[in-house]
């Protein structure tokens, strides 16, 4: 009633305040742009210019002391070459993208594996949120260390004379030392999969926790077992979790050259890597069409994530 | 909740404290072997307690030198810990309000995490690399002594560097300050308002404070993550090196435990700062709600 009659009364003042207020920020309509401009500065500056550069000099030629802007389509060719007319054998370009591949693979399932089971422990079976709080540090306080520092942790567990092979050969299990444990795919798959499960259980327990936990009963009662309720109900909600996470995981590995050099021994193969030495020895414009190749698959791979996951919700 | 807890709790509490130890694990483990006696080995078994390597280490002279790189990655982590505090605050409060290009900004920054961080190092040594021509074309053209004769290269941990950290602290500070802004009631803004602040005085005095315990988070994100950074580091530090750089190259050269000294020293330097911040933030609370 009050609020019908003081509609008319009430318009003007509102407006007026609107007014002045509106006016006020017309002083401060910049003040969003000022404050956006720093970040917009770094960005542009160390990110968006240089992925610009990349490209372009990805097409300039090169000598042994300089590089010559120019156009042309020579380093793609450099890093296919023999790509096409040797193509029942596969050229070290393929091999390189097939191995950094391989990784990608393995390690996006080991995390997501553990990284899910951890995730749901924590969200469904961990009750009281102190507890809660202690176990999610308990896993979050090794991601402060830093990651040399946590791959070298392996070698007094994985080296030929380690704690696994020392137990081991005490046990009678193997003969001599096992030399395959550290500087091997294995040791690359353990050190990827030690250092970004992290990334998967932190955006999945935050999707895991925003499910209504009435519709979980909601599936009990309409008779859905423990098996059927996590693959029709939970799995599906925590979808954004999942991708989140499967995108930073597949990313990250598709452009690492730290931990595959370092546990691989300097003996295994990535893009990542061969970027690098082509830097090391100034071939600038080849490891910048490198590059661009590899933002290339590391898009189509975001992508093709994004579908796998869409087609998931469809079916 | 019932006292009779599922088998699958069971099940499941295992593999996580089986996971706890696979990440705790290996870091137990060089944690012990860095009190090697001076005879001991990179492996099990301890020969004597000592700490033999933590003085060699700061003796320094040993298999790892890390007096410059450390004190640069100090000074660098706290440069980018400063920008990247002030600078996510700033973008935060722009995002509370529209402005045109808030979404292409939040993409780039959002891209930023995703693309790989080989090809941002790449892409930067180049562009900087370019910058180096420029300057010297122009150096040579205009005849400016200095530049002709003294200039190297602007490459560099505080110029180049710098830049190639923020694009992986950046993102990071956005986001959290999106969290911290979107639990933000506006209501406290609008009282100082009304009782006749200025826009400074209302950030100042009522903004500033509500937010600063997320700001401490913002601190510690910044400064470890320049810290530890190393993938991002690899082609922009010109000449030269950051901690994390030497000790990746000293991975497979270095054959005594000293290595694990510093891995132990690092750590507990990280702990250390991460007890600080938890202290300050909860230092800060009941001022909060004294407020």
């Amino acid at each position: 009633m009050t609020d019908a009659t003081d509609t008319n009364a009430g318009v003007r003042p509102v407006r007026a305040s609107a007014g002045r207020r509106g006016s006020g920020r017309a002083g401060t309509a910049l003040a969003p742009y000022l404050q956006a401009a720093p970040m917009a500065l770094v960005f542009l500056v160390f990110f968006v210019l240089p992925l610009a550069a990349t490209i372009v000099v990805s097409f300039w030629q090169y000598t042994q002391y300089s590089i010559e802007p120019a156009f042309t389509a020579q380093n793609y060719g450099d890093v296919f070459y023999g790509c096409l007319a040797d193509l029942p054998r596969l050229c070290t370009t393929f091999l390189t993208y097939l191995s950094t591949l391989k990784f990608c693979l393995i390690v996006w399932v080991t995390t997501l594996t553990i990284g899910f089971t951890v995730a749901y422990f924590l969200a469904f079976h961990v009750h009281t949120l102190k507890i809660q709080v202690i176990c999610f540090l308990l896993c979050t306080i090794p991601f402060w260390t830093s990651i040399v520092i946590r791959m070298i942790s392996w070698i007094p567990l994985l080296g030929r004379n380690g704690l696994v092979n020392q137990t081991l050969v005490g046990m009678g299990v193997i003969d001599t030392p096992l030399e395959e444990l550290l500087y091997s795919d294995f040791a690359v798959i353990l050190a990827l999969t030690h250092l970004y499960t992290l990334f998967m259980v932190v955006p999945i327990f935050n999707s895991l926790m925003r499910i209504d936990r009435s519709l979980i009963e909601a599936a009990r009662d309409a008779g859905a077992g423990g098996p059927q309720t996590l693959l029709h109900v939970i799995l599906p909600l925590a979808r954004p979790g999942i991708l989140i996470g499967s995108i930073f995981v597949v990313t990250v590995v598709m452009g690492d050259f730290l931990t595959i050099g370092i546990m691989g021994g300097q003996q295994i193969a990535s893009v990542g890597k061969v970027i690098q030495t082509q830097m090391q020895f100034l071939q600038f414009p080849l490891a910048a069409a490198n590059a661009v190749i590899l933002l290339a698959a590391v898009l189509v791979g975001v992508w093709a994530l994004l579908k796998l996951v869409d087609i998931r919700k469809e079916l | 909740m019932s006292a009779r807890r599922p088998r699958s709790f069971y099940v499941l509490a295992f593999l996580f404290v089986l996971f706890l130890l696979f990440l705790y694990g290996p870091m137990i483990s060089i944690l012990v072997l860095s009190f090697q006696g001076p005879e001991g080995g990179l492996v099990f078994p301890m020969v004597g307690v000592s700490t033999h390597w933590f003085e060699r280490l700061w003796a320094g002279g040993g298999q790892v030198e890390i007096g410059a790189a450390l004190r640069r990655s100090f000074a660098l982590a706290l440069v980018v810990m400063v920008l990247t505090v002030t600078i996510s605050v700033l973008a935060g409060l722009a995002f509370r309000r529209r402005f045109r290009g808030a979404t292409v900004l939040l993409y780039v920054a959002i891209a930023s995490l995703i693309v790989p961080s080989i090809v941002v190092s790449l892409g930067i040594a180049l562009e900087f690399r370019l910058l180096d021509d420029a300057i010297k074309a122009v150096g040579a053209v205009a005849g400016i002594e200095w530049v002709q004769t003294g200039f190297v290269s602007a490459l560099g941990p505080f110029t180049s560097g710098l830049g190639a950290h923020l694009t992986w602290t950046l993102p990071f500070g956005l986001l959290i300050m999106f969290a911290v802004f979107n639990r933000f009631d506006p209501a406290y803004e609008e009282a100082a308002r009304d009782l006749g602040a200025t826009p400074w005085q209302t950030f100042r005095h009522v903004t500033l404070p509500m937010i600063a315990p997320f700001l401490i988070g913002v601190a510690v994100f910044g400064f470890t993550l320049s810290w530890d950074e190393l993938a991002r580091s690899s082609q922009v530090m010109g000449a030269q090196n950051t901690l994390p750089m030497q000790l990746a190259a000293k991975t497979t050269t270095v054959t005594d435990p000293e290595i694990y000294a510093l891995g132990t020293a690092t750590t507990g330097g990280s702990v250390l700062l991460l007890l600080v911040a938890f202290t300050l933030i909860s230092l800060m609370q009941p001022r909060r709600k004294r407020g």
